[in-house]
């Protein structure tokens, strides 16, 4: 829409009119520089607006097998989908895995990030480390997992070996398992932007409270955390849409069928497996709906924060 | 547990790094007595200890993990002892030959540049504009591009994927590419919007009042300052695509695999997966190029210290 206004502010009228008319645009912003932004909306509309669509539809055109048996004609899908337990039980094992991994995350990155800001010898080999798990992706941690981790691994044998346990701990193919590679990639990923975000914030801003006379805890409560607060709140989100996303480690280095049976695998076994795409959509979108529940969550909780410049402008 | 952890991280906040940072110490001062009067010393904290007790697990896991694939993946046969009976490579050859790795590589890093390269020269500019103007409709583009980046990526992954095979494009590394550009789009904008809010806007204006066009500010002024940020984004985005299993997964096939799809495939192939030690080594592959492209990226550029750099740079 915004595109279509910007050509007719900038050739289609007659030169007179012009001048006003693009005055008049310009007053409200709109002018030929929105052009830049038409690339992106385009990908924006054909590669997500329609197809979610497209799949919001799907939804409503359920599969005769389904129909028959839960009914429910055209809501078949959703009827389905909250009646059928061994579905919508996947919505709190989701929840159980994603939520306490996220905030986990995101509170631990904090003093590393703020520990990894001073200069100190091998701060970048130390920074590099940390972010290095990123790399790994979720199939090499699943498989790392499983071997140091599993029942004949070296975390086992080294913890029967001090005679810290007896038998074998169960750390893979059980929640554990899936929490584990959750921090594992999830935590660097954390880091990474708090990180960012705190270099963002200008010292002398600190500099000038600690004049003041302000101590560490009310440095930190009264001055970082305000500007952290929107990247702070963006980390949140990103970290909980990885975990709550959760796909290749919950089958691989968890219980797939039992405690870590989660909307994703759901949605991935109607489409792959059953090739119901109605249901598949039906998941997929429900999975969509109760994350943008925390996500909202978490933006109410940022509007009540310091809003505007970290200070990085100096 | 998560207060302490949150706590233990302030004693430093300001501590001996940052008054060198921003202000210069006076001359004469040396740096171990530079601290201020009322900082805690950074050693004597125990909760100091409490986080580096913290990271050291971390590492023990990140490294167990690491090497444990390595030796896996060297190791002829290895049961219940703490190393394998014999080292050999030849699992590395079994799996070159058996999967196409060298194609399954070339496959990855088509999809990656051209997702990066794609994804800059569109996020960008979108993320300027977003960053410094005001006009209609703009609370609704920001979060139409936000959402993308905030849904989990099955949820418009498979509506998507039903998409991508009803236009007969399934299985074709053009779908591959395109489903990979959903969520790396909004993510450049993402990661470039507050990264060119920290730049003044003064030095535009200053060269837009000095008579530069647009593309002489954006080639001239705008570029250099914003090479970190694009940089830094980049590597995110590769990160990103070269990790990315979920949306690849559900559109790629047989010849448009990645890399991790390949190995998700051989450790879930019917019949139990393939041998351990098959996918280990292709696992070991597969960090090894990302890690060599990390280290690489991050001799370049240090992403913390990001936008501290275009603040030095302005420093008058």
């Amino acid at each position: 829409m915004s595109s279509s206004t910007v050509t007719e502010a900038t050739s289609t009228s007659p030169p007179k009119s012009t001048a006003s008319l693009r005055h008049r645009l310009a007053e409200r912003g709109v002018d030929a520089s929105l052009l830049m932004l038409v690339p992106a909306l385009v990908f924006a509309l054909a590669l997500f607006v329609y197809p979610f669509s497209y799949g919001i539809g799907l939804t409503f055109q359920p599969s005769p097998a389904i129909q028959q048996a839960w009914g429910g004609g055209l809501f078949a899908n959703y009827v389905a989908f909250f009646k059928d337990s061994f579905t919508f039980d996947s919505v709190w094992l989701t929840m159980r895995l994603a939520l306490p991994v996220a905030i986990f995350n995101v509170l631990a990155s904090i003093p590393v990030a703020f520990k990894l800001r001073q200069r100190f010898r091998g701060k970048k080999l130390l920074t590099t480390l940390v972010v290095l798990p990123i790399t790994l992706g979720t199939v090499l941690t699943a498989q790392g997992l499983l071997i140091f981790a599993g029942r004949q691994g070296w975390l086992n044998r080294f913890l029967i070996q001090i005679g810290l346990v007896d038998q074998p701990i169960a750390f893979v193919n059980n929640y554990w398992g899936v929490v584990f590679s959750l921090v594992i990639s999830g935590f660097p990923f954390a880091f990474l932007l708090i990180s960012s975000y705190l270099s963002g914030i200008d010292p002398s801003i600190e500099a000038a409270a600690r004049v003041m006379g302000a101590n560490w805890h009310q440095r930190f409560r009264r001055v970082i955390l305000p500007l952290l607060a929107p990247g702070l709140a963006t980390t949140s989100i990103l970290t909980f849409v990885l975990a709550f996303s959760v796909f290749p480690s919950a089958r691989l280095v968890g219980d797939a069928m039992g405690s870590t049976r989660v909307m994703s695998l759901m949605a991935f076994r109607a489409f792959g497996e059953q090739n119901d795409y109605p249901m598949a959509s039906t998941i997929a979108i429900m999975m969509g709906l109760v994350e943008l529940v925390v996500i909202a969550l978490v933006l109410v909780w940022r509007s009540s924060m310091y809003k505007g410049s970290t200070g990085g402008k100096g | 547990m998560a207060t302490q952890t949150l706590s233990s991280g302030t004693p430093q906040a300001g501590s001996p790094g940052g008054p060198e940072m921003d202000v210069p110490p006076p001359p004469g001062k040396k740096r171990s007595g530079a601290r201020v009067p009322g900082e805690r010393s950074l050693a004597a904290s125990p909760s100091t200890w409490f986080v580096w007790a913290g990271m050291a697990a971390f590492f023990i896991f990140l490294i167990g993990i690491l090497v444990s694939v390595v030796v896996d993946s060297l190791g002829k046969p290895w049961f219940d002892t703490w190393l394998p009976e014999n080292f050999a490579t030849s699992w590395y050859s079994d799996a070159w030959n058996q999967f196409g790795m060298a194609h399954i590589i070339v496959v990855t890093l088509i999809v990656a540049l051209t997702v990066i390269v794609v994804s800059v020269l569109v996020g960008v500019p979108a993320a300027y504009l977003l960053a410094r103007r005001k006009f209609p409709l703009k609370r609704t583009i920001t979060l139409l591009f936000l959402l993308p980046v905030l849904m989990p990526p099955i949820t418009y992954g498979i509506p998507l994927a039903t998409v991508m095979y009803n236009f007969g494009l399934g299985r074709t590394l053009t779908a591959v590419i395109l489903v990979n550009l959903v969520p790396s789009i909004p993510f450049v904008i993402m990661t470039m919007t507050p990264f060119i809010e920290q730049i003044n806007p003064t030095i535009e204006d200053a060269a837009r009042m000095s008579g530069a066009s647009m593309r002489r500010v954006f080639t001239k002024i705008l570029m250099p300052l914003l090479i970190p940020g694009i940089l830094a984004a980049s590597i995110l985005v590769l990160v990103r695509t070269v990790g990315m299993f979920e949306l690849t997964f559900l559109v790629s096939g047989p010849s448009s695999d990645t890399l991790v799809v390949a190995i998700y495939r051989a450790m879930t192939a019917a019949g139990g997966g393939e041998a351990r030690q098959l996918v280990s080594s292709m696992a070991v592959v597969y960090t090894l190029t990302m890690m060599v492209i990390l280290v690489v990226a991050l001799r370049f550029i240090s992403p913390t210290q990001l936008v501290a750099r275009v603040k030095e740079s302005r420093e008058d």
